[in-house]
């Protein structure tokens, strides 16, 4: 009996153990990355180099902190990457139909939130009342998205008028870029929400075994649907962001391939893709590794046509790390 | 030993253990080629424990099987199916976008070459078919198939393989009365071919209608192998149950006088069918049926886990409209589902979590209060004696009993004032199982109402005053005082006059 009772605590603790090492694996992975890098180039820890690379992943980085909330509920959302220039296309629009005040910049940032929430508001329905599971469902939307777009701008590039317009994505705040603030400041937010909230508790109920959440009074389509509004929301923010940066932005281009990079950064940050549980920090560690390799990729130069393959290696090692930690 | 000659399947002092927990003690029994043998037992009783030892799930602790006079040992159901026995599982295992053919011949396909002799199987298949006088196609897609029709495939997939013995595990709970009769029709047939069957029902008057020959055990023991011929119903129900309850039990305590939950002809689209009943303030109101009986369905259906299709719902009096879990919680009704794992907690969260679920709002405003929250579930691992080798260790490394009492920790800080127990005490050791009774009663002496769904006959009569008993999704009858005795309740779950 005795022997027994002391088997089962060991392998407790056993298992606590693997638990706080791949729980802290993605910080681990950034650490050892930053070192790697450092060594290999003297320009790397250049305060400049740093706030460059954190401005390259406050894009997609942005788009990955909703998507944690729909991942960690078992969902996808492929649809982000047309949505931004969805909602990228129609803001300027709007912008330059106000005119060149500030008012029209406000009008059309707290345009491009509410159309990116209502964008996320309708994948949210589809999975919810429609039941068609959320890959499919983002998959449609993803193509709808993108074609409206094309067919609103009639293919061209939209370029804004405003001259206020770009100081958002451009501009710094004490020697910061404002897209990195806006980056780290939705993240902390969004940290608490998913850690501190009943909201965020059921968020991880409803990825963890849905039936449990049904039979613990959890609602559990109100949950679901929120999370695709949390990702529209923050892919209206990525719309601003990279429109003010560019000034402009193009229907064909905007976005390709956010959902990957996002998907990807939320994986890396080790939110396992079949839910349950996840954590922002993760995903913000997740989209910073995925920046660094595109930066060293470059500084080393390495080809760019080579940096897909590279990517593509990094989120195979951290999916094969979770397997192995179930 | 004088069967020898004829016997098929002999089995020799036979004993299971599961780590020292003796489960089936010293069975022998002889089957001969060509009978159908029954085996009766309560739930418990190491009816399935000895099918699995037959069928190469388990390996026995102790004893000898005989198969065609030579001794075997059958590690894996694969040598139990070389071998010649078979099992129907109740669940079936086919592919349902395949076809019947498909599903009969696969992993044994036939082949030519590299490729399918789709031709041989068919043909076989219709063959067989037509041998087991069914009107199925061998190109029917299984999805498409009623459940009889699918337990059909599944003896034909296991015919195909020649098999000597089919062990048949409660066939009859998933079919209605008409394909009942065609399952019977089937076994007298396969008798004919000299195929052996194991039948395993809970349903006394099938079992006086097809078996030769009965095994009959109880509590691990061999009490009895009889010619069906000589006894009847009663003698079998008699035998599987006439034993002492054991003083695990509380002492029962008696009900208040106002009704706080009653229901009133309560239909749903599949199984319940008027069912009524009213429960009172501080009673713990026993429902026992056989599997299929509809209880959980009840209970489901009163939580708004089920759409129901006529009847009502009253709360201390008062007409209530009930359609989600989180309505019935309004009205401070909990349940407490069988499925402790698919449905009940999230083994993959630590105690707090898991117990803080429901009444998440209690510690939270805009926040959770985490504190409040870990203080509430100490609060709970004190009183419920829940040992975990810490708060936040994942669920899944808690021994059954102790995630049982998370379970019960989570209905219980809602402060229900009806709860619905559902098999509180399933795959719970025997101290977790006193250690929970002992708590329903501290419940019902506060004033508590419980419903308590249970297969467990002894504990329906050690701790209810009044039981229903329900059968095929109608309340087949009610017990109280003296009339609360295994006999009384078993005669009525299986329908027995």
């Amino acid at each position: 009996m005795r022997q027994g009772i002391m088997g089962t605590k060991n392998t407790q603790l056993e298992t606590l153990k693997k638990i706080d090492f791949s729980r802290y694996a993605p910080l681990i992975a950034l650490v050892v990355l930053i070192v790697l890098s450092a060594v290999a180039s003297e320009h790397f820890l250049k305060f400049r180099n740093i706030t460059n690379i954190l401005r390259q992943v406050s894009y997609t980085g942005t788009i990955a902190l909703g998507m944690t909330f729909v991942i960690v509920a078992g969902g996808i959302d492929l649809s982000v990457g047309s949505m931004v220039a969805f909602v990228g296309v129609l803001a300027i629009y709007l912008m330059n139909y106000l005119g060149g005040s500030i008012l029209a910049v406000s009008v059309a940032v707290l345009a491009a939130l509410v159309v990116g929430s209502l964008c996320g508001a309708f994948n949210g329905l589809i999975v919810t009342k429609g039941k068609i599971t959320s890959f499919i469902a983002t998959l449609g939307t993803m193509s709808i998205f993108r074609s409206l777009t094309l067919y609103i701008s009639e293919a061209g590039e939209v370029i804004a008028q405003n001259e206020l317009y770009p100081e958002i994505g451009g501009g710094y705040f004490m020697n910061i870029p404002y897209p990195v603030l806006v980056f780290l400041g939705l993240a902390g937010f969004f940290h608490v929400l998913l850690n501190n909230t009943a909201f965020g508790r059921h968020v991880c109920a409803v990825g963890a075994n849905q039936q449990v959440a049904v039979y613990s009074a959890i609602k559990v389509r109100w949950v679901t649907f929120m999370t695709f509004v949390i990702t529209g929301f923050s892919v209206g923010m990525t719309a601003v962001l990279l429109s003010s940066r560019l000034n402009s932005i193009s229907p064909g281009d905007a976005g390709i391939f956010y959902e990957l990079d996002a998907i990807a950064a939320v994986v890396i940050g080790g939110t396992p893709l079949a839910g349950g549980r996840g954590t922002i920090w993760g995903t913000v560690i997740g989209a910073v590794i995925l920046g660094i390799i595109n930066n060293m990729l470059n500084m080393l130069g390495v080809s760019p046509y080579l940096q897909g393959t590279v990517k593509g290696l990094v989120i195979l090692v951290a999916v094969l790390a979770q397997y192995k930690k179930n | 030993m004088e069967n020898l000659g004829n016997s098929l399947l002999s089995a020799r002092h036979i004993s299971k253990e599961f780590s020292g927990v003796r489960v089936l003690n010293d069975i022998n029994m002889e089957i001969r080629a060509g009978e159908v043998f029954g085996i009766l037992g309560e739930n418990g009783a190491g009816k399935s424990t000895l099918l699995k030892i037959i069928c190469g799930i388990y390996t026995p602790t102790g004893g000898k099987l005989n198969f065609k006079g030579k001794d075997v040992k059958i590690q894996t159901p694969m040598e139990a199916k070389h071998l010649g026995i078979s099992m129907i599982p109740q669940e079936f295992n086919l592919v349902p976008t395949l076809t019947v053919f498909e599903n009969i011949f696969l992993g044994s396909e036939i082949k030519r070459g590299l490729l399918l002799n789709k031709r041989e199987m068919r043909k076989k298949t219709g063959l067989l078919l037509d041998e087991l006088k069914t009107r199925l196609s061998p190109d029917a897609l299984i999805e498409n198939l009623s459940v009889a029709e699918k337990q059909m495939v599944e003896i034909a997939k296991a015919l195909v393989h020649e098999s000597d013995i089919l062990i048949m595990d409660e066939p009859t709970t998933v079919l209605t009365q008409l394909e009942v009769e065609v399952l019977f029709d089937l076994i007298q047939r396969l008798k004919e071919k000299n195929v052996t069957i194991l039948f395993i029902s809970h349903k006394l008057n099938e079992v006086k209608r097809v078996c030769d020959r009965i095994l009959v055990l109880r509590d691990g023991d061999q009490i009895c192998i009889n010619e069906v011929k000589d006894v009847d119903e009663q003698d079998m129900a008699k035998k599987m149950v006439g034993r002492d309850l054991n003083q695990v039990f509380p002492p029962k305590s008696e009900p208040g006088d106002d009704g706080v939950l009653s229901v009133e002809n309560l239909c749903d689209s599949t199984l319940l069918k008027d069912v009524s009943f009213e429960l009172k303030r501080g009673e713990l109101l026993g429902f026992f049926g056989l599997i299929g009986a509809g209880r959980t369905e009840l209970a489901e259906c009163i939580m708004g886990l089920r759409p129901k299709v006529s009847g009502d719902i009253r709360v201390k009096g008062e007409k209530v409209v009930i359609r989600s879990v989180g309505d019935a919680l309004g009205y401070k009704l909990g349940y407490l589902s069988e499925d402790r794992k698919g449905k009940g907690l999230l083994m993959n969260f630590g105690i707090p979590e898991n117990i803080s679920l429901i009444s998440l709002s209690k510690y939270s405003h805009w926040f959770i209060d985490k504190k409040r929250e870990k203080q509430s579930a100490e609060k709970f691992t004190d009183k419920f004696n829940i040992k975990a080798a810490s708060l936040d260790a994942e669920l899944e490394y808690l021994s059954g009993g102790n995630q049982q009492k998370v379970y019960l920790s989570k209905w219980m800080d809602t402060e229900p004032f009806v709860l619905i127990l559902d098999e509180p005490t399933r795959g719970v050791d025997v101290n977790a199982k006193k250690e929970i009774y002992y708590f329903i009663h501290s419940l019902i002496s506060q004033g508590v109402s419980c419903m308590l769904i249970s297969s467990e006959l002894e504990e329906i009569i050690g701790l209810c005053t009044r039981v229903l008993v329900m059968r095929e999704g109608r309340i087949a009858g009610e017990m109280e005082g003296s009339h609360i005795n295994e006999q009384e309740i078993m005669f009525c779950a299986a329908g027995v006059e």
